[in-house]
């Protein structure tokens, strides 16, 4: 790699102000552009994706590989009429995806994308700057504020509409996303106290200590995935898409928008996604941390984009596999269960920290394997307990559809079963004229 | 009178947090009231930026803004019955205007005699410190070392505390299936 010689000058940028202020400007024209191509080509992505998990072919027609598929979306939704109902608060109705999608673009600000780098410049000199835009110290305080902010738009949105879907789609949502931010708050204090430290830098830095397993995913797992339902929840997404349920709430809070206002609201949700992979990448994932990232600076945006597409892709999948959760139980679980085990969690990496710095040794290596072992036991424990308990009414269903000639032709069913269910499948079954055999009557 | 550039921050900030202060309670529509709350407590995360106090700045933005306001918002959705109110609902105005006049005269006579101490001679001096490498960089530390210092702040923390607590049982309480029975029971 390139670097600046022996004889070359090196500036500190922090310090000048001229600089700091290109600095700015600059890697926020950067961040603004990578965020709305990366809005533009993740939707494509799940489109794509879903399609796949779900034995379709998708949008393909559009471009190699339907890769100008945002294009297209674009110009349709540009030509689109912009309706604001009639009896809507107009200026809320007009603010609203404005305070949605500018806390989006903004939060991701205070994350560093990579080590410093010497840029030449055109006085000769050279500059050191971070790869960010400002590692502030007090970084997990905004990431949180501003996505709390972000929540205004969602409510200010279905409350303007003038619209009892709107209205609902936001009560629902304001709720689940308050409730679901004290466990992410939680969940983002397990890195703070593992770092020391609040700026989004230093949490990245401190996960460099091993290669792969100085991750904080390896040293409190509990923390990690409830971070990771918090965020999901916290974008709307499925499962935690209540919001929006079209069956229940046509489009939610965004019914009433059409054209470029509800573009903003896709926009803003989708680059919601891309923030949250990127803040969940950072706080538990390493951030930019990879082989070779040390020795060649100019690497980490790459490796720290790598992960933020491998996050996406569980978001889809999630997105694809879950079915959406009922809003009490989304409720049940946001308070009884995230936020119990989110406060054992902090206690956890609490006692930790603590045993490390009184202890020392592998006081903290032995912490990290039992909170392992815990997780997977508990993990598997649970997910036993939910696989018995849904498992014969699920199959009993699918077995009443394909039922015609008799219980002797299914397939690969254990026959005690197959009774069962034609058993319990008699009356559906008689319902139908082309059943045949024996109709009651 | 000089104005820099933090001296117009500050008047912006303040503008912002007693203008959005006086609609909130000047506004018939409650939920035009709960978002004016939600701009003033913005100015007010301002101002703390601009006394070189990121830290609450952050917290006034998560707590006041994203936690309390977006709860009073909650709440005014669920009631739509009250949202516009036709006329003055309150005539205690006089009472709280007095009131409000009160605390301004204490805060200025408390302020006032230690303005020097401060190191603020005149109201367009710099608001913040006069040498920003007076404030420490770490001042997170401090504080929350501060916080659980028996000389310092640890009775008013853990009174905080146990305050907090008796709220939540108290919420528990009030909603737990229980007492609801019981009430369904009186009434048969």
């Amino acid at each position: 790699m390139f670097g600046p010689g022996e004889s070359s000058v090196v500036i500190e940028c922090a310090g000048q102000s001229t600089c700091t202020v290109i600095h700015s400007i600059l890697t926020s024209l950067i961040l603004f552009s990578v965020l709305i191509v990366g809005f533009a080509y993740t939707t494509v992505l799940e489109r794509r994706f879903l399609a796949f998990l779900q034995a379709r072919v998708g949008p393909n027609r559009t471009g190699p590989y339907g890769l100008l598929q945002p294009v297209a979306d674009g110009v349709k939704l540009i030509f689109k009429e912009d309706i604001t109902p009639a009896r809507a608060e107009k200026i809320v109705f007009w603010a609203a995806p404005v305070i949605k999608t500018v806390p989006a673009l903004i939060v991701l600000a205070v994350v560093p994308f990579g080590p410093k780098i010497a840029v030449p410049w055109f006085d000769g000199k050279w500059y050191r700057l971070s790869q960010g835009l400002i590692d502030v110290n007090v970084g997990v305080l905004w990431l949180l504020g501003i996505t709390s902010i972000g929540i205004y738009g969602v409510v200010l949105a279905g409350w303007s509409s003038n619209n009892k879907y709107a209205m609902l789609g936001g009560l629902r949502s304001s709720a689940q996303m308050v409730s679901y931010e004290l466990s992410m708050g939680l969940a983002m204090v397990v890195p703070v106290m593992l770092a020391g430290s609040m700026s989004v830098g230093d949490i990245i830095d401190a996960q460099n200590d091993a290669p792969i397993l100085g991750w904080f995913v390896f040293q409190n797992p509990m923390a990690a995935a409830i971070m990771a339902i918090a965020l999901l929840a916290e974008v709307n997404r499925a499962p935690f898409d209540m919001p929006e349920a079209e069956q229940e709430l046509t489009a939610g809070y965004h019914s009433e928008y059409s054209g470029m206002k509800f573009a903003m609201f896709y926009l803003a949700e989708y680059i919601g996604m891309i923030a949250v992979s990127t803040v969940g990448a950072a706080m538990y994932f390493g951030g930019y941390h990879f082989a070779y990232v040390d020795q060649a600076p100019l690497l980490g945006p790459v490796v720290f984009g790598l992960k933020v597409v491998a996050l996406l892709v569980v978001m889809i999948w999630v997105r694809g596999t879950l079915p959406r959760i009922r809003y009490d139980r989304l409720m049940a679980f946001g308070w009884k269960v995230m936020l119990p085990f989110a406060l054992v969690a902090v206690a956890w990496s609490a006692v930790a920290v603590v045993l490390d710095e009184e202890v020392g040794g592998p006081a903290k290596l032995i912490m990290a394997v039992i909170a392992w072992g815990l997780f997977l036991a508990g993990a598997s424990f649970w997910l036993g307990r939910v696989g018995r308990k849904s498992e014969p009414a699920s199959a009993a269903r699918v077995e009443v559809v394909s039922l015609s000639g008799g219980s002797g032709r299914m397939l690969g069913v254990p026959s005690a079963l197959a009774r069962a269910v034609s058993g319990r499948g008699g009356s559906a079954e008689s319902e139908q004229p082309r059943s045949g055999g024996k109709r009651p009557g | 009178m000089e104005l820099t550039a933090e001296s117009i921050v500050f008047l912006i900030m303040s503008a912002i947090t007693l203008g959005g202060g006086l609609l909130v309670v000047s506004a018939r529509n409650l939920f035009h009231a709960g978002l004016y709350l939600m701009v003033s407590l913005l100015g007010v995360a301002g101002l703390f930026v601009l006394l070189s106090a990121p830290f609450l700045a952050g917290v006034q933005v998560v707590v006041y803004i994203g936690a309390i306001a977006i709860l009073i918002i909650l709440a005014i959705m669920l009631t739509p019955s009250v949202t516009q109110l036709p006329a003055i609902f309150n005539r205690q105005w006089a009472f709280n205007l007095a009131l409000a006049a009160f605390f301004f005269v204490l805060l200025v006579s408390v302020v006032s005699p230690i303005m020097g101490e401060l190191g603020v001679d005149a109201w367009n001096a710099d608001f913040t410190q006069k040498n920003p490498a007076d404030v420490p960089a770490d001042s997170i530390v401090n504080l929350g070392k501060d916080l659980v210092d028996p000389d310092k702040y640890m009775l008013p923390f853990e009174v905080a505390s146990v305050l907090l607590m008796a709220a939540l049982i108290g919420a528990v309480l009030l909603v737990s299936p229980d007492k609801a029975k019981a009430d369904e029971g009186g009434e048969d």
